[in-house]
């Protein structure tokens, strides 16, 4: 079930997670993204019991960390994916993950307000050019990122010959790239 | 550390990887350090990770347990939360490795265990999981790196000096991607020692890897 709803008000449960540890807050932020966050998990092989652990500490690392949230560079969602990719990592795939230097943001505390509005609208606009794939294009993508296959693995499981696949991966981002402009 | 005119970046296949979580970890490295050192794939790994973001959101959900929300409010309290790391901090201007790579080091170039592999040339395997081999080279001015038989995919950052080969020449920032098919003899510029940080797949995930990273797809 999908609930429709305002991105930049996550944002809003983020700022009352960090200066109120609002449980409240904390609770409807909880409620939309855990199960997203061990369906994430579970697609990218880890058994239900293991999904459920992982998403507990993805779900204790934002409440902890929601004073890095910086919503000029990402939305929500996208802070909640990395954090849980990380966790992928970790627990299933048992590796480090190097990170790049963090860079110099400059002497400004608060974002700009208007960066924060333009990279949510982006993000809104991303997220319905994706919605507005074909079927098949989409579920390729999804593998990409969840599944933890690589192309001829994902070959063997659509039983799609790779070069259909790479071509309709690459004509997805093309379309994406296209639904951005 | 100073950011640099990089000529030679990744490609989207191996920042798109990166940002899914599905490479090896030498190739997250040296994917992490060339990023350190280029603001234009640094920008474009952002918007990976937003399609990420975006994927995560219209998903399908799957039913938590109804006391996963105690469970992790338990977890907060108990302040048993293994504290995911940071972003590695910026070295001062003077740092040749970049953060991700110190790391692995242990510090910058001088704390490295160099093991001479012929010709003047020097390496040090860095501790990655197995799947594939992350190596920092050092080539003296104007040697050729001895044939190191890269079967499958190289990818090899230049972290000081340059060097030259058949298809072109690679400063500081640099990220050459070498498939199986490319037969090069890659030779550092006269003007100073090359180090360099090289990540190839292992023998083992050869043919699982071949087709995820070697072959360009696209270019968003």
């Amino acid at each position: 079930m999908k609930t429709k709803y305002d991105p930049t008000d996550w944002i809003t449960h983020i700022t009352r997670i960090r200066e109120d540890k609002d449980q409240a807050a904390f609770a409807e932020l909880f409620q939309y993204f855990a199960p997203r966050v061990k369906a994430f998990l579970m697609r990218s092989g880890a058994d239900a019991t293991l999904a459920e652990e992982c998403t507990q500490e993805v779900m204790a690392t934002l409440w902890q960390k929601a004073h890095l949230f910086d919503a000029s560079r990402a939305s929500v969602a996208t802070w909640v994916f990395t954090i849980a990719r990380n966790r992928k990592i970790d627990a299933l795939r048992k590796q480090r993950r190097p990170e790049p230097e963090d860079l110099d943001w400059g002497p400004e505390d608060e974002p700009d307000q208007e960066d924060i509005l333009s990279l949510q609208q982006e993000s809104e606009q991303l997220g319905r050019a994706i919605a507005a794939l074909p079927e098949k294009q989409r579920e390729l993508i999804e593998k990409a990122y969840f599944g933890d296959l690589s192309h001829s693995e994902i070959a063997e499981q659509t039983g799609l010959p790779l070069g259909t696949i790479k071509s309709r991966i690459r004509l997805a981002l093309d379309r994406l790239r296209h639904a951005m402009k | 550390m100073k950011m640099h005119n990089v000529k030679h970046h990744l490609t989207d296949q191996l920042l798109m990887a990166y940002s899914a979580g599905s490479l090896p970890e030498a190739f997250n490295l040296i994917v992490a350090a060339h990023v350190s050192m280029c603001d234009e794939c640094r920008a474009q790994l952002a918007s990976f990770d937003s399609v990420g973001g975006a994927l995560l959101d219209g998903t399908d959900s799957e039913p938590v347990s109804q006391d996963c929300f105690a469970e992790t409010m338990r977890l907060i309290s108990s302040g048993a939360l293994r504290p995911e790391k940071r972003s590695p901090a910026r070295g001062d201007a003077a740092s040749i490795l970049p953060a991700p790579v110190r790391e692995y080091v242990g510090g910058d170039v001088d704390k490295v265990k160099w093991k001479p592999i012929g010709m003047g040339v020097k390496q040090a395997i860095l501790p990655t999981s197995k799947d594939a081999t992350a190596r920092l080279l050092y080539i003296p001015a104007g040697a050729a790196v001895p044939d190191h038989g890269h079967r499958g995919m190289e990818l090899t950052l230049v972290l000081q000096g340059a060097f030259v080969d058949e298809t072109d020449r690679f400063a500081r920032g640099d990220i050459e991607i070498a498939d199986e098919d490319l037969t090069h003899t890659p030779v550092a510029d006269i003007g100073e020692d090359c180090i360099c940080l090289a990540a190839t797949d292992a023998p083992l995930r050869f043919n699982k890897l071949i087709p995820r990273i070697a072959q360009p797809f696209f270019r968003i």
